[in-house]
């Protein structure tokens, strides 16, 4: 996007038009352009600026539910809820848990999209149907699903177990939801299986603007389809799957519903929203909660940074 | 040669394995999910292992169970989906009215602060919403508006006005500037050149951005439980289910019915706009 402010001097054009219109010009548009910004800013500002504001002064108040109609904005401030986050039990097992789980799921759900979009990429009958029928986990709502995929896992009567022990040979139904290791591998495949569309969608799209003579050439050289792919296409989909990396990463660190829906966070599957929100809801921990979150968001903005300062370069200068 | 044409090959192969799997991984939920809710509980725990249902198995009590009000011994549903529904409607309704505008805005209008501006809307859809929910809850829960379909509103339109943005920023963008031109030197005034011109140009890519915050609005969760859990009088269709889901007295296939109807609207919708709405979300992901 090109920066221009909006008085300094546009290129001549055919019409040169006097300077003193062009000035009006500018100054009608640049009224415009606010008046209609104006509502969108007040809103986004009104409930989401201002309350991440007052999540941080939150995080430093000392503070419950029950105190929190008489207490004021500007209670005494303390660092206690932070060093009462740190040092609770479970809390960096949740950043580890959520750490393995966004990147596995990220990864996965990438991977995946990957496959499916270099799988759709030649034309056949009915292709069309299929990638639409591969964008229904992404848009179906969240709570059909979890639903459907913990009846098909449930250990008496979910379709998975009464298969898996019968044409599968296990000894025993297998508790997906319920059991320490395969709690969060659940969860991770879940979300891979509900968000590749998102990253094959995205490929695909990319797919489409990859210049086709380059692969005719690689063709021509005798390259095989696996070193196109290497050699070829895989480079321009770096700055995609970087941009995709960044986004579903951002996601995933943050994903509440999911997880609450299929686990409820049991199992060795509490990832930090989770708990956020079991310490806001379940014990009424205000403090606790706005801190907790807050660690969230700088260790997310921390990864925006290092993304921003190592691949959006590396981007412009290439 | 040799080597090259195996690989072709079983790359071939691969392929439609591939794309089978995906299939089967993607359909089956839906598939089963419908079958599920047409079958008496018993049926379910009786044959759990098949994915066919005979005719004679059907049934419709489940749909009946669901939709029917807590007062005449069902599930409630029907007011559920009317509240979902008046929420996603407005939503969406507000949201365009005010992020059409500001798209044209930032797409077309060089004004002081407007990179500012678009960071900022990057920002927020960026911003982790679980950081939103404590100060909310809490603000919400101050100004009393906790238990009403308000707040779930409010919230909402601060989510989606974001994504609106910047997904109809891009339609804007790819009007050709020479239109508009030719409409004011016609002596159109900027409004007048919105409304008659730009807009409807812009229409089908604005119903595809409707429909993306219709679906966002319609499959929320969070919110919807941090604000109304106590008032089961404004239960949107998604907490409704995962309110019910929760208790053993709710048979799971009626349930399955209720994530049918959950479902359906969705679907309906993204089958109508699915092109459209697919661009209007990668647009941009060819630039990186």
């Amino acid at each position: 996007m090109s920066i221009q402010t909006p008085l300094s001097p546009a290129p001549p054009t055919k019409r040169a038009p006097t300077a003193k219109r062009r000035n009006t010009r500018a100054r009608r548009d640049n009224r415009d352009g606010l008046v209609m910004v104006l509502p969108t800013t007040v809103i986004v500002i009104a409930v989401v600026i201002v309350p991440v504001l007052w999540n941080v002064v939150l995080s430093f108040q000392d503070l419950s539910l029950l105190d929190i109609r008489d207490a004021g904005p500007f209670q005494s401030l303390t660092m206690e809820n932070f060093v009462r986050v740190f040092t609770a039990a479970g809390f960096w097992q949740s950043i580890a848990n959520t750490v393995v789980y966004s990147v596995a799921a990220t990864v996965g759900s990438i991977v995946v999209g990957l496959v499916a979009a270099l799988a759709l990429r030649q034309p056949f009958p009915g292709r069309g149907l299929v990638r639409a029928a591969m964008l229904l986990p992404y848009v179906a709502p969240v709570v059909a699903v979890a639903f459907v995929w913990q009846i098909m896992l449930n250990p008496q009567y979910g379709i998975v177990n009464v298969w898996g022990q019968q044409f599968l040979g296990w000894d025993r139904p297998i508790d997906f939801l319920g059991r320490a290791p395969y709690a969060l591998i659940t969860v991770i495949a879940f979300e891979i299986w509900r968000y590749f569309p998102f990253a094959f969608m995205f490929i695909t799209a990319r797919l489409v603007a990859v210049p086709r003579d380059i692969e005719e050439a690689a063709i021509v050289d005798g390259a095989s389809a696996l070193q196109r792919f290497r050699y070829v296409i895989l480079p321009q989909l770096l700055p995609v799957v970087a941009l995709l990396s960044v986004l579903r990463l951002i996601m995933t660190f943050n994903k509440f519903d999911d997880v609450y829906l299929l686990t409820g966070g049991g199992a060795g599957t509490e990832v930090a929203a989770v708990r956020v929100y079991d310490t806001l809801t379940g014990r009424f921990d205000v403090g606790g909660a706005a801190a907790q979150s807050i660690v969230l968001a700088v260790f997310l903005a921390v990864c925006l940074l290092v993304y921003i300062r190592f691949f959006v370069r590396k981007e412009d200068r290439a | 040669m040799n080597r090259l044409t195996a690989e072709q090959k079983v790359l071939a192969v691969l392929r439609w394995l591939v794309i089978a799997f995906l299939i089967i991984a993607t359909v089956f939920p839906f598939y089963y999910m419908a079958v599920l809710s047409f079958v008496p509980i018993e049926s379910l725990l009786l044959a759990p292992g098949r994915i066919w249902v005979g005719a004679q198995d059907l049934t419709i009590d489940t749909y009946r169970t669901v939709l029917a009000s807590v007062d005449d011994g069902g599930q409630g549903f029907s007011r559920f989906l009317r509240n979902s529904a008046i929420v996603s409607l407005v939503v969406v309704a507000l949201t365009l009215l005010i992020s059409i505008p500001g798209a044209y805005a930032v797409a077309r209008l060089k004004f002081a602060g407007r990179t500012t501006v678009s960071t900022l809307f990057l920002a927020v859809y960026l911003f982790p919403t679980i950081v939103l929910a404590v100060p909310l809850f809490i603000a919400f829960a101050k100004m009393g508006l906790q238990t009403s379909l308000l707040g779930l509103m409010f919230v909402y339109i601060a989510q989606t006005v974001p994504v609106s943005i910047y997904m109809l920023r891009t339609y804007f963008q790819a009007i050709p500037q020479s239109v508009e031109e030719a409409a004011s030197i016609d002596g159109a005034g900027r409004l007048a050149t919105l409304s008659r011109v730009t807009l409807p140009l812009a229409m089908p890519s604005i119903m595809s951005t409707g429909l993306y915050v219709f679906m966002i609005a319609w499959n929320e969760f969070l919110f919807a439980l941090l604000f109304l859990a106590a008032e089961p009088e404004l239960w949107t269709v998604s907490l409704g289910l995962a309110q019910l889901s929760g208790g053993i007295e709710v048979p799971k296939t009626v349930l399955m019915a209720g994530s049918v109807i959950l479902t359906v609207p969705i679907i309906v919708l993204y089958g109508i706009a699915e092109r459209a709405l697919t661009e209007g979300l990668t647009t941009g992901a060819d630039k990186g």
